[in-house]
């Protein structure tokens, strides 16, 4: 009984937050309420036994990829309210919610109607031991080795990249021209049917 | 183990499933690039949450390990992307995933 409380709790965190995500009109809010997604998919991963991934959910997740979602919503001053009426598309407000209907009726088809099948786990049994660090560190480093190293090396090509994107690359007067040309003539061409007036203002300025 | 034998695997599988289509609807649905990277992070959140459901049902370690892969290829495609979306920002702030239609910056 206590079960399905924590249950019933965590997955209406989860989906509250979210819809919160989707629905709010402020960046900011949205980014608050993803914390909530998070938080609650944290306590679900703890009633699964996977006590080390809770920890790691709060600490990645919830620390370290929201402060960075909040940081660049501040940085480039974006935490302005979004008008979620207009519809720029025509029919893709409708079309979009179409597919996310059928894409929540084939999950919940294939998670009702099938049955979960696998083989005997050859590596770790987690269930009702306390040692989930120990297990995943086992298993992390023997099958996994080859894959864990690769993944350090994402994470330098990551944090290469993020450092490249955000430089301010210093150019001279000819090359800034040059290479602002394209979005000038794409302002242009945009003009009569899009309202993009404060872009072209900004590009001109450039 | 105890907690399955009174809600059930299907349980938790559909939350997920409930979540990863609440990510697509506001992919689809949304145009600022923000929420929608937030979104992106949802439906990866939904595969974590049944990946765990699985490695619990079929009391095996692997579904742990791999939701440990997704965590750390999450962080590095959020560092990448941000990157993006701030080098895009600063140039054009009012862009929304409608503009962002030429690849040359």
């Amino acid at each position: 009984m206590m079960d399905n409380a924590i249950f019933a709790v965590g997955s209406l965190i989860v989906l509250a937050g979210a819809v919160g995500v989707v629905a709010t009109r402020s960046t900011v809010y949205a980014a608050m309420s993803l914390v909530a997604t998070l938080f609650g998919m944290a306590i679900l991963f703890l009633t699964l036994q996977a006590d080390f991934l809770a920890a790691v959910q709060v600490i990645v997740y919830a620390g370290a990829v929201v402060v960075l979602f909040l940081f660049v919503i501040m940085l480039v001053g974006i935490d302005r309210l979004e008008n979620l009426r207009t519809d720029p598309l025509i029919g893709q407000r409708w079309l979009g919610l179409g597919a996310a209907i059928v894409v929540a009726a084939g999950l919940l088809f294939a998670v009702l109607k099938g049955t979960i099948t696998g083989a005997e786990s050859s590596t770790a049994k987690p269930n009702g031991r306390s040692e989930n660090v120990i297990d995943i560190s086992k298993v992390l480093f023997t099958d996994y080795l080859f894959a864990f190293e690769i993944t350090s090396l994402l994470l330098v090509i990551g944090v290469v990249g993020a450092v490249a994107l955000a430089r301010r690359r210093p150019r001279s007067e000819a090359e800034l021209v040059d290479g602002d040309e394209p979005v000038v003539t794409f302002v242009d061409e945009a003009d009569e049917t899009d309202e993009t007036d404060s872009d072209e203002a900004i590009e001109e300025h450039a | 183990m105890m907690l399955l034998a009174t809600v059930g695997p299907e349980a938790y599988l559909g939350v997920s499933a409930i979540l990863f289509a609440i990510g697509v609807g506001g992919l689809l649905l949304r145009r600022n690039p923000i929420v929608m990277f937030m979104c992106i992070e949802l439906m990866l959140n939904a595969a974590n949450l049944a990946f765990i459901t699985f490695a619990h049902e079929l009391d095996d370690i692997g579904g742990q390990v791999s939701v440990f892969f997704v965590l750390v290829v999450a962080a590095a495609e959020v560092v990448v992307g941000l990157g993006i979306l701030v080098a895009i920002m600063r140039r054009r702030p009012d862009a929304t995933a409608d503009d962002l239609d030429v690849l040359k910056g």
